[in-house]
């Protein structure tokens, strides 16, 4: 009941869980409580600084301020305005895409970018640089963003807009410029809450980026990888492009949760094994829809993960980590080839591999993550020294070929992995507000 | 039919979850409440989720003393009343109400004394014209006294005994077949009333499930649940089970 005290709490790990630490968590529900409870927190624990914390969803520590204070943002979800002509959407930034969808869809309005979870706040989706599988036609997140209300601190409050160096920093920016305290937003017209969609087999690598230059066109490209294959089939997978159908209606429907983890899967779940058959079985679905358009609702094509509930407990009690990089299109096939290559070996990874083509459209954040280039993301199940060396090897690979990590999925990357993929890093350090910090920042900016 | 529904309280974490279903419909909304500045951001919320209109009126229900001429006036300004909600409510932790009779009067006042007031005068208003709904927000702390939170739990189980009787009075021989008197007793709800607690435990809802139950709640065109209601439904067999428990074992919970 009162913002401006906080609870000492062990209980809010990020998605991948594999940090586990106490922080003081302050919940505002008003925007004219936030002056009041950023000084309360930056007050109750000098030195370790504070972080916003939305719907927790990144994966690693990007989003935890371990031994500090974090602001809790999802009850601060009003809307401020809306204009059906102008499509602005102005909403407090604990807002959660979900909620927009669930209002705007029937109102024939969509999210210009939507990342592969809905359940992530307006603020965290800026924080973050946000991209989807419209990359190569939309650009990130950020590029949508009108406006937005920035607290500092030192009590400032500002509104920045493009062209604010603030703004650019503030867009990717993990939430270490300040509070993000509210979005203006540019919607996208639909006429359909359907997608149009065709899935298409591909047998090797080559075949990937064949279709990806085919498939311009579509609105939304992404292609799931079997990340086991090896030799000659190695990258095959399954490229889906979809596009928003013209017919079809306008709905919002939530479908019933069917599905949720109810507890820690055990460590032995997720092997090889598993995974190959789970693949295998897979491939051939995918191969026998090969080819032919279907119409699906947009739900389940945009979040396949969101339909199970808590499915981050499928990694057992360690948790798992979430590796997702980017390298520029002049190394692209090279380096893709060679870190699939050393993930097959390993035989590690899982079933959630996912690659894709960003487009030329520049980033508007000074730490945003995409950049032209290829993006390949895996999960890792938490088994320690064995994972984190073949993230390591990655990691090389990645280095070499000019790559850079999603600071959004990592909870383990060398600060000089991190400086060496976003040479802005430095100049981002003056627009930092003094007391805000996370794990990952810590870690990161380390000489 | 645009739908008219007031809310006391309209700042409450439920009641604006309640109204944003409200807004969904293009109904009209009244809010009731003290800061005037936050309820003119929940209208712009609710203005720019579809609501037809969201007159506010800045007024301190706690201390109201002609809740039913106020009540009135704010029906005339709103072209009629469909639907009352009283959502408004007060909980500080149960040491300071035990600690200062001061503080534990306020909190039974505003849960219990002024709640039944306005409660009172809504049912009165809505039995005259024959028609409305009364939703009161009552809790499960109501149910059973527990030493950490009884003296909300008693004005919340007074509350919910007048609410049954104006459902008994409601429901009588003869009444007005469109008027409906229903309590619903939430569990513990992610709400700014609860900001303060660990929340990170099973058990609790978001405030959006607990609204879907209130506006179903409200519907008169069918007869859906007795007078009490919980939210989530799960709580109806929980609390059975709670007001059943022996007291050698219920002393020993610590709940």
């Amino acid at each position: 009941m009162n913002a401006a005290r906080g609870i000492e709490t062990s209980g809010l790990a990020s998605w991948g869980r594999t940090l586990r630490a106490p922080q003081l968590a302050f919940a505002p529900s008003w925007r004219d409580e936030l002056p009041a409870t950023l000084r309360a927190a930056v007050a109750a624990r000098p030195g370790h600084g504070v972080l916003a914390m939305g719907l927790r969803r990144s994966y690693g520590d990007s989003g935890l301020n371990p031994g500090g204070a974090v602001l809790l943002t999802p009850a601060l979800d009003r809307a401020i305005s809306f204009d059906p002509t102008t499509r602005l959407l102005r909403a407090e930034a604990g807002l959660s895409l979900a909620a927009i969808l669930a209002w705007m869809v029937p109102q024939g309005f969509f999210l210009p970018v939507t990342p592969g979870t809905r359940h992530v706040t307006l603020g965290g989706a800026v924080a973050n640089d946000v991209h989807g599988k419209n990359h190569h036609g939309a650009g990130t997140f950020g590029r949508w963003v009108r406006a937005m209300g920035l607290l500092r601190s030192d009590g400032g409050e500002h509104v920045l807009r493009a062209g604010d160096p603030l703004f650019a920093a503030t867009i990717g920016g993990l939430g270490l410029t300040g509070l993000i305290t509210w979005v203006e937003l540019e919607l996208l017209p639909i006429a359909s809450s359907v997608m149009e969609v065709e899935d298409e087999v591909f047998e090797d690598l080559d075949g990937f980026f064949r279709i990806a230059e085919a498939s311009a066109g579509w609105d939304y490209t992404v292609a799931w990888v079997d990340c086991l294959a090896k030799g000659a089939a190695l990258g095959r997978g399954i490229f889906s492009r979809g596009r928003h159908a013209t017919t079809g209606g306008l709905k919002a429907v939530e479908p019933p949760r069917l599905l949720r983890m109810p507890m820690d899967a055990p460590g032995f779940a997720l092997n090889r094994l598993s995974i190959g058959a789970f693949n295998a079985l897979y491939l051939a679905m995918g191969r026998r829809r090969s080819g032919r358009l279907r119409q699906v609702p947009y739900l389940p094509f945009f979040y396949p993960l969101d339909g199970i509930a808590d499915w981050n407990r499928l990694y057992g009690k360690r948790g798992f980590f979430q590796y997702q990089s980017v390298v520029p299109p002049a190394a692209q096939r090279e380096a893709t080839r060679a870190m699939l290559t050393a993930i097959a070996e390993a035989g590690e990874g899982s079933f959630l591999a996912v690659l894709k083509t960003f487009g030329a459209l520049p980033s508007p954040g000074l730490l945003s993550f995409p950049m032209e280039g290829t993006t390949l993301a895996l999960d890792f199940a938490n088994r320690g020294a064995p994972t984190l060396a073949l993230l390591a090897r990655l990691d090389a690979i990645l280095r070499e070929a000019g790559g850079r990590l999603y600071p959004a999925k990592d909870g383990r990357m060398p600060a000089a992995m991190f400086q060496a993929g976003y040479p802005a890093w430095e100049g981002f350090r003056e627009h930092m507000d003094p007391h805000f910090s996370s794990a990952f920042w810590r870690r990161v900016s380390q000489p | 039919m645009t739908r008219r529904v007031l809310i006391l309280g309209g700042t409450s974490g439920i009641a604006v979850a309640t109204a944003r279903l409200y807004a969904a419909e293009g109904a009209v909304i009244g809010l009731v409440g003290r800061d005037a500045a936050r309820l003119a951001e929940v209208a712009a919320d609710l203005t720019a989720r579809g609501a037809t209109a969201v007159p506010v009126f800045t007024l301190d229900l706690a201390s109201e003393a002609e809740p039913a001429a106020r009540l009135a006036e704010m029906r005339d300004a709103m072209g009629g009343l469909d639907d009352v909600l009283l959502a408004y409510g007060l909980m500080v932790p149960q040491a300071e109400d035990e600690r200062d009779p001061a503080t534990a009067r306020r909190t039974l006042d505003v849960n219990f004394t002024s709640a039944a007031l306005w409660a009172l005068a809504a049912a009165a208003l809505i039995e005259a014209q024959g028609r409305g709904s009364l939703i009161v927000i009552g809790s499960v702390a109501g149910d059973r006294g527990r030493r950490k939170n009884f003296v909300y739990g008693a004005a919340k189980a007074g509350i919910a005994a007048l609410m049954e009787g104006i459902a008994h009075r409601f429901g009588r021989p003869g009444a007005p077949p469109g008027i409906r008197a229903v309590l619903v007793k939430p569990g513990p709800t992610r709400t700014a009333m609860t900001a303060g607690m660990d929340r990170t435990g099973g058990g609790w809802a978001e405030p959006e499930e607990v609204a879907r139950i209130i506006r179903r709640a409200a519907d008169t065109n069918r007869r859906w649940g007795g007078p009490i209601v919980y939210a989530p439904g799960r709580w109806r067999l929980i609390m059975l089970i709670i007001r059943h428990l022996p007291a050698r074992i219920f002393n020993r919970l610590d709940i």
